[in-house]
């Protein structure tokens, strides 16, 4: 599923315009006027100036208190069975409800979105980790090492993801800990890539050469020189790692493979609700789901809002 | 041409055989080996060394491995635990009702997306371009399942239009016959791609307006209509054949979660009920056959890309 991914909201162009106008403040000389900006400042003005990106950060950061500190103003009982309460439609005492089993919606939303967050961030640093020293050495040593680590990361790639999940999640039992490392372990081939690419281009860029000219080993070069200019790149598709990761937990969660209760997520919420479509039980299915697209769609934001600032970041390297 | 095509052809066999190597370890990590997973917890270590000597599990892994691979490149993806058939068998059966759902479903999506991409590109930073750029971020980010429930909620159980199961019976026969109960899945797995696929129109679109060879077309005098349709839709076009090939992993997960939704019985809906009774060998054969289809998926469009292209370097 990682497999797409479309310049989804890439800002009208002179957003970034304005970023450059901003950026560099010309004198009469027509020389760049006091001290020369660092990259990460370029960079951070750019993702401040981009309004959408703000948006999401603001939802995002929105989304993960209402998910750690919402269950200690509104304390919920989230592992005792209630039958008495079962399926009440919203009202007094249970804002959005409860659900089969008798917890109440809310608090629910609250701990599923603390599962679905965590095992998101989590997934998408290991990938994002894995990936990058994975694509690192396949792009510095090239040759036929390159070419056996990039063919076996077609060949992982060319399998669906979501049956791979399925078969490594029937031969694990699925806890946290584990959906985090199976997620992370087959989400890392697009960093790979990523990662490959880049240092393949990177290393034959002048200043990369002038280290070698000038003495340096070939590991100075990497740590030193092309790292840092591929943590940018690394960075932004992370951040798209924490929303499709986010969102295979979710399908996980709706195939019945996800989290074992009383423990929910997103997903596994909106899979009890699919039993109730026919009885209209709305507030058992609306209420994930909006959740899980109101926190992809802020993710991706935040990814566009970086993707842009990096490009700046590149087009002034 | 020929050599690319070649060279091509060597990496995707490559690839394959990997994704075999792949499978082959996957079947050893299962609990207890083949054995274990076939004849169940209660086997007695005897019946267990038994069943290992028939099936040559006390082989080299080596051996194993080029036996399997044997077995699979003639077919032979075992028999299913549950099912009580031999998985290829299983596989005609249900392979040809999933390709008919993906190509209709891509169908729909290049029909939507296309003319989509092109007016958000024409009429860019317009109300229309910013709702459409809205929804695909939507669409985009909502989970498969949540589409195809509301989509029953909304369509067959308040309204009424459609019905909320895709047709049961064998064959792909049926799936023409009751088309209105196909339109929900189709549309299902459609949504997403089609919000994928026009915003990489349009960006493509975009990235060809201020070309070169636009301005000439212009100004030797070519309308705005001929402009567009004659020559920058044929070069934005281009990787639109890539995203084909690349989207179809993800037409086939699609494809899992929708079947699983409309209970339409194909691959996917195959390999989830596989999964749930932990029937490996059903799934290590669905597996199989979906990359083997990723990978000549990616082959094809590769070739019509350098057919069609002449840029791409040969």
């Amino acid at each position: 599923m990682t497999t797409i991914r479309p310049g989804v909201g890439e800002p009208p162009p002179e957003i970034v315009g304005d970023g450059h106008k901003t950026t560099v403040a010309v004198s009469s000389t027509g020389l760049p006027a006091g001290k020369a900006k660092s990259m990460f400042q370029l960079g951070f003005e750019v993702f401040i100036q981009n309004r959408l990106a703000i948006v999401g950060l603001v939802v995002l950061v929105l989304a993960v208190l209402f998910c750690f500190l919402g269950p200690v103003l509104y304390p919920t009982d989230q592992v005792t069975v209630n039958l008495l309460n079962v399926n009440l439609p919203p009202g007094p005492g249970h804002p959005l409800g409860t659900d089969e089993t008798g917890y109440d919606q809310l608090g629910r939303l609250m701990t599923g979105g603390q599962v679905s967050l965590m095992i998101g961030f989590a997934a998408a640093i290991i990938a994002t980790i894995v990936g990058t020293i994975w694509g690192a050495i396949a792009g510095f040593f090239g040759g036929w090492l390159d070419s056996v680590m990039m063919r076996t990361v077609d060949a992982i790639l060319s399998i669906p993801i979501l049956f791979l999940l399925l078969f490594l999640v029937t031969i694990v039992k699925p806890s946290v800990p584990v959906m985090i490392f199976v997620l992370g372990l087959t989400a890392w081939l697009v960093p790979a890539r990523l990662v490959r690419g880049e240092s393949l281009t990177l290393r034959v860029r002048e200043y990369v050469q002038a280290v070698r000219v000038m003495g340096g080993t070939s590991w100075h070069a990497v740590l030193r020189h092309i790292m840092p200019n591929v943590i940018g790149t690394v960075i932004v598709n992370a951040t798209f790692q924490v929303a499709d990761a986010i969102l295979l937990i979710a399908y996980l969660g709706y195939l019945g493979l996800g989290i074992s209760p009383p423990a929910t997520d997103w997903g596994g919420m909106l899979s009890n609700g699919t039993a109730f479509v026919f009885t209209n039980y709305w507030w058992l299915i609306y209420p994930p789901g909006f959740a899980i697209i109101i926190v992809v769609v802020a993710v991706n934001l935040v990814g566009d809002g970086l993707r842009d600032s990096v490009e700046v970041r590149l087009q002034r390297r | 041409m020929i050599g690319y095509i070649l060279r091509r052809l060597a990496q995707s066999i490559l690839v394959v055989l990997v994704v075999t190597i792949i499978v082959f370890i996957l079947l050893h990590q299962l609990p207890g080996g083949a054995a274990r997973a076939i004849l169940g917890p209660r086997a007695t270590a005897a019946q267990i060394a038994d069943f290992n000597v028939q099936n040559g599990y006390n082989q080299p892994l080596f051996v194993q491995y080029f036996r399997q691979l044997g077995d699979w490149a003639t077919g032979n993806f075992g028999f299913s635990i549950k099912l009580n058939q031999s998985v290829s068998s299983l596989l005609v059966q249900r392979m040809p009702k999933t390709i008919v759902l993906g190509l209709l479903s891509l169908a729909l999506t290049v029909i939507v997306a296309v003319p989509l991409g092109i007016y958000q590109a024409v009429h860019r930073n317009k109300p229309f371009d910013y709702i459409a750029t809205g929804l695909s971020f939507i669409f985009y980010a909502a989970p498969t399942f949540f589409i195809g429930l509301v989509a029953i909620e909304v369509f067959s159980q308040n309204l009424g239009w459609f019905p909320p199961e895709a047709p049961q019976s064998d064959g792909v026969g049926p799936i023409f016959a009751q088309f209105d109960a196909m339109v929900l899945p189709i549309v299902t797995l459609a949504l997403l791609s089609i919000a994928g696929f026009s915003r990489y129109m349009r960006s493509s679109v975009l990235d060809n307006l201020d070309q070169d060879y636009v301005r000439t077309a212009q100004a030797k005098g070519a309308s705005p209509t001929r402009v567009l349709y004659h020559h920058i839709l044929r070069n934005a076009m281009i990787p639109i054949i890539t995203l084909l090939g690349l989207s179809l992993p993800a037409i086939f997960a699609g494809a899992l979660i929708t079947e699983s939704i409309f209970n339409f019985p194909g691959m996917g809906l195959l390999f989830w009920q596989a999964a749930q009774a932990s029937d490996y060998p059903v799934e290590l054969g669905v597996v199989i056959i979906t990359a083997f289809a990723t990978v000549a998926g990616n082959l094809l469009a590769d070739i019509s890309l350098a057919v069609l292209d002449p840029r791409v370097k040969l």
